[in-house]
């Protein structure tokens, strides 16, 4: 079967461990990971609870090709109440923690309840049960990996956990997986540690069977993953460059923001790219990239292992940081590097460990970081403040402040709260480059016009990944559109939100679309699930979940006010590039997004629009 | 001509295609426990290794089995596990200088890598030619290529 049909229910306030059926009919209309875990999470959770609140709930979700060998059929989800956002939160991972859930014979687990001591959760197969984790309170994401492999001598366990930015109350904590894969943004991380829940290990050893056709499924599965071999970005750009393939490229487009959205072009943008990390360097002569690696069941590959040059400032003396470990992604490297004006790749690629090693999103510390600058440099934030000078550029205060953070100290308490708190505390609310209290992430609005929308409506916060526009406006995948001009984008985001949508509810990776339309994905799926599984219906499930996150937004109090864009992208011109004296065109966008969408004026969903979506 | 496994760790990227071929070709299941290929990863050093049976021409496993149940696939080379003759003594895990012959709670019998008769899943599976099968022969000759190619020779210039 392409689900096990099994929920494991976890009740951390009374410490029980529950197995319930999966609840099928929902199956069929929500698919499955996000779609599905967002439906449970909907139906049971008060859209107006505090997300830090025990009655807040966490599920951790696979898909129906999770497990199995459609190409990135390893991937799980982490949906909650958002800590950051207090939005519908849907992390994504990839590792091998989903495919182990599913061999287990768990589609998902529900959180629910507070803990009243720190627990971890042990599952075997069919066995689950919670453990005391006061021995791993306090520990890093990388501790907490190794003591449990070792008590439970099994070093196949698969383990994920939250690091001590999680306990702390970071607010953009993690869940990270494997050491370095993360379900990464809006606090998902945060909403686990104030459940006192440590870490979630795994071992499953039943694997996944009964698909609905096995013999058409691996004909459909062989056929797609050529269509990713023979495709540029993910046949040859992913797996030798990774996703740092874009950093030169959006750079030259004039859509790499820099110095907290003050510029639009990075000068030391090449310093940090892909080519930059492929590069020997003159201290010893290796390059910062060691190798590409995948998540499991991947056959890109586009994940980047790094060492760090051991003689940097960042990591003398400390040779814990010195091996091989999981290295800059684009969007981090963007964040720690051209948010922050910070041009040094080792100083990334530090700070970038220290994210992996103690849970928190790179995206949101790094653009939280370029707002602190910001204040730094309009006087408002003062040396004494930081503890240190922290002028845009400084690679000293980047490495210091990641540590901060991790570790709750000093003004790393303030960073940890996120650039929209840390803003409003200090009087220039204005200058948080966020979305419903979530930092964008490395694309800017005036210069790729998609993306703003795509910010703003995004149902998480601001986020790359609801409606990657990028592809049509830049890498034009599927169709190539301007990405200057406004016209046509309200269309663009409606489709790719429902596709994405419908994509991380099937357990696959995003950066298959690259190369693969719901047309390769559906045979896969039609082939592995029961059911039918027709182009019209999975177009009607992506566009269903979208609508149903933003039922719940609604709900919690969001309203039209909230999609919108910092006044910086609305107000200050590009300063260079081909977008140069372009400002966003949000505001001509949203009304369009709407009607599209068969919303109101107000951003609500019409009768109509829930009638035919069957909500 | 004998052929045999080919594992290119270099390009390795740790997918488990592999792992979940090989289990699904001999249990009709995708169970990357039930694999008789492996894929360790050495996280600090950036490396990742598949894993599995040589199939050694003096094979220790098939000498240790008392009951002989493993013996040597005419076509293929390959030493096979008789199921229905293996009795879960598990000398030959012991005997096996590789720990590529494993014991297997659910059945109480052992079980190693059989080449598919021939046509091994892994290798098929492989998205990136880390594992492919080869002439047994020849199992350096690319290796032997890529040294060859650095040799400081200049093209002879026409004669």
């Amino acid at each position: 079967m392409a689900w096990t049909r099994k929920i494991l229910r976890v009740d951390l306030t009374n410490g029980t461990c529950k197995s319930e059926p999966l609840n099928m009919k929902l199956a069929q209309e929500y698919l499955g990971q996000r779609g599905l875990a967002t439906k449970y999470f909907v139906d049971e959770v008060d859209p107006k609870v505090d997300p830090l609140s025990p009655a807040n709930k966490l599920i951790m979700a696979t898909g129906p090709l999770t497990g199995t060998p459609a190409s990135t059929g390893g991937r799980y989800s982490v949906i909650t109440k958002g800590a950051l956002t207090g939005a519908i939160a849907c992390s994504n991972s990839g590792g091998y923690f989903g495919a182990e859930m599913k061999f287990a014979g768990w589609d998902m687990i529900i959180f629910e309840g507070k803990s009243p001591k720190p627990v971890y959760l042990s599952v075997e197969d069919d066995k689950a049960e919670l453990r005391d984790a006061s021995h791993l309170w306090g520990k890093t994401v990388w501790q907490t990996e190794e003591i449990i492999k070792k008590s439970h001598q099994d070093p196949q366990v698969r383990v994920c956990s939250i690091g001590r930015s999680g306990e702390n109350g970071v607010l953009y904590a993690c869940i990270v997986n494997d050491l370095h894969r993360a379900a990464g943004r809006s606090g998902v991380g945060t909403v686990m540690g104030s459940k006192n829940l440590k870490a979630v290990a795994l071992r499953g050893t039943r694997g996944v069977a009964g698909m609905k056709d096995a013999k058409a499924f691996m004909k459909a599965a062989t056929a797609a993953k050529q269509v990713l071999k023979d495709n540029a970005v993910t046949g040859q750009g992913l797996p030798a460059f990774g996703t740092q393939v874009l950093m030169n490229v959006i750079n030259e487009m004039g859509a790499l923001p820099t110095r907290n959205h003050r510029d639009v072009q990075f000068e030391s943008a090449r310093k940090i790219s892909a080519e930059a990390m492929a590069e020997k360097r003159p201290t010893d002569g290796k390059s910062n990239l060691v190798t590409n690696a995948a998540c499991f069941g991947c056959t890109i590959a586009c994940g980047r292992v790094s060492k760090i040059d051991a003689t940097h400032f960042s990591v003398v003396n400390k040779p814990e940081y010195w091996g091989a470990t999981g290295g800059l992604e684009y969007e981090a490297a963007w964040a720690l590097g051209a948010a922050n004006g910070v041009g040094d790749l080792e100083a990334l690629t530090f700070a970038n460990m220290i994210c992996n090693e103690d849970g928190y999103d790179p995206i949101s510390f790094g653009a939280t970081v370029g707002a602190a600058m910001e204040l730094y440099d309009l006087g408002i934030l003062t040396k004494e403040q930081i503890g240190m000078d922290a002028p845009f550029g400084s690679a000293e205060a980047l490495c210091k402040l990641a540590e901060m953070t991790a570790r709750g100290e000093g003004f790393g308490k303030e960073l940890g709260l996120g650039s929209k708190r840390l803003c409003a505390k200090y009087g220039k609310p204005e200058l948080s480059m966020s979305v419903k209290g979530q930092e964008f992430p490395a694309y800017d609005s005036r210069g790729i016009q998609g993306m703003g929308l795509t910010y703003a409506t995004s149902n998480r916060g601001a986020c790359h990944l609801r409606s990657y526009t990028v592809a049509s406006e830049v890498l034009g995948i599927p169709v190539k559109t301007d990405p200057l001009v406004t016209e046509g984008k309200a269309d663009l985001v409606k489709a790719f939100q429902d596709a994405t949508s419908v994509f991380d509810s099937a357990g696959v990776c995003v950066f298959t679309t690259f190369a693969w339309t719901l047309a390769d994905l559906q045979p896969q799926l039609d082939a592995a699930c029961e059911g039918d599984w027709t182009m019209e219906k999975l177009a009607l499930v992506g566009e269903r979940i979208w609508n149903m996150e933003r039922q719940f937004n609604n709900a919690a109090g969001f309203t039209a006010k909230d999609d919108d864009l910092p006044p910086r992208l609305k107000t200050e011109p590009a300063k260079t590039g081909p977008a140069k004296g372009l400002v966003s065109g949000i505001d001509k966008m949203r009304p369009e997004y709407y009607k599209v969408r068969g919303w109101d004026a107000n951003g609500v969903p019409t009768k109509e629009t829930l009638s035919r979506l069957g909500l | 001509m004998q052929k045999s496994l080919h594992i290119d760790p270099g390009k390795c990227t740790g997918c488990l295609q592999c792992e979940m071929a090989c289990s699904y070709e001999n249990y009709g299941v995708f169970n990357i426990s039930k694999s008789r290929i492996k894929v360790f990863n050495f996280e600090h050093e950036g490396r990742k290794v598949p894993y599995t049976c040589t199939q050694c021409a003096e094979a220790w496993c098939m000498t240790a089995c008392p009951v002989d149940a493993i013996k040597i696939d005419a076509a293929t080379g390959a030493k096979v596990v008789n199921e229905a003759t293996c009795v879960g003594c598990k000398v030959c895990t012991i005997a096996c200088p590789f720990g590529t012959v494993n014991y297997v709670a659910d059945t109480g019998k052992v079980q190693k890598c059989d080449l598919c008769g021939g046509d091994p899943a892994c290798a098929t599976a492989c998205p990136t030619g880390a594992i492919t099968y080869v002439e047994s022969d020849w199992t350096g000759l690319e290796k032997m290529r890529l040294w060859a190619g650095k040799t400081d020779t200049q093209p002879r210039a026409n004669a």
